[in-house]
């Protein structure tokens, strides 16, 4: 993404890598946030109760579609992120809908999953798997959700002519939230999905 | 700052083949997931299957190949934290839990 690092102008600090900079260690902290909620989550996998067990009720067929779907996001926001390169703005907002579209389309999955769960018997006070996986999930829902606003701004803010100077930049920035989201997922559905069942 | 490393960039037909290799590799995941013979490889396997995705997309779609080398730096600080974490976290509260 070096291609669109703004220029240091005399006298003022270059703000793009600044935000830049602080996006990543934004992200870095992030790491250990979820990696928190991961290791409660190994902690306490097998302590189901009476509850159901990973097994009984994940469904890997589902979560490998909403897997991909999340993945194909990636590849959307990238070429956002591409056209705005090209100051192509157009395919850009063409791009950052289609990727909050996908985000859409992994939430709504998402609250399908929980509530098939719940159905199933397994809640959140189930028992200390039932809550480390709802919180887990829901927390990297969560970050989906403000990803999609973010999406959703950046294109409005885009219509509205607003970001013209530092459109690239804004891009960016919501582009590398994007795809640690994704990575987030990544490691979710192998830790708490395909190694559980 | 250190400058970015002077590598080409990709170009879109780049980000869709990394793409496929992404879903080829989750379509494999799947698939060991259901292969009986591979229980004992199985969470080698998904781990490393799950690593090499998160490095594509990391490496290439966040750019940190091409990237300023402190960019890289600052997010290994929280990665390589992180599985201390997950040691100190799953030692300790996993031998409260033992005991």
């Amino acid at each position: 993404m070096a291609v669109l690092d703004h220029t240091e102008h005399a006298g003022h600090p270059d703000l793009g890598n600044v935000r830049k900079i602080a996006m990543w260690a934004f992200l870095g902290s992030e790491c250990l946030f979820f990696g928190t909620l991961i290791s409660t989550f190994l902690l306490y996998h097998n302590t189901t109760g009476d509850g159901p067990t990973a097994k009984e009720i994940f469904s890997i067929p589902f979560t490998s579609v909403s897997s991909f779907v999340l993945l194909m996001s990636s590849l959307t926001m990238v070429l956002a992120h591409h056209a705005a390169g090209r100051k192509d703005w157009r395919q850009m907002r063409v791009w950052l809908l289609a990727t909050a579209g996908l985000g859409l389309v992994f939430l709504s999955g998402q609250a399908y999953e929980f509530t098939t769960f719940v159905h199933e018997g397994l809640t959140v006070t189930t028992s200390p798997f039932g809550s480390a996986f709802f919180v887990l999930t829901s927390f990297h829902g969560g970050h989906v959700a403000i990803g999609v606003l973010m999406l959703l701004a950046t294109t409005f803010m885009s219509f509205g002519g607003k970001l013209h100077e530092g459109q690239g930049m804004n891009v960016e920035l919501v582009g590398l939230y994007w795809h640690f989201v994704d990575i987030v997922w990544i490691v979710i559905f192998t830790v708490v999905y395909l190694l559980q069942v | 700052m250190s400058e970015a490393i002077d590598r080409p960039h990709p170009t879109p037909r780049d980000y869709i083949l990394i793409a496929v290799i992404l879903f080829a590799i989750t379509a494999a995941e799947v698939a060991v997931t259901y292969v009986d013979a591979l229980d004992s490889a199985r969470a080698p396997m998904l781990i490393v299957m799950s690593a090499a995705k998160f490095l594509l997309v990391v490496g290439w779609y966040m750019h940190l190949r091409f990237d300023r080398p402190a960019y890289r730096n600052l997010f290994l600080i929280g990665l390589v934290l992180t599985p201390v974490l997950f040691g100190a976290v799953l030692l300790s509260f996993g031998l409260l839990i033992g005991n």
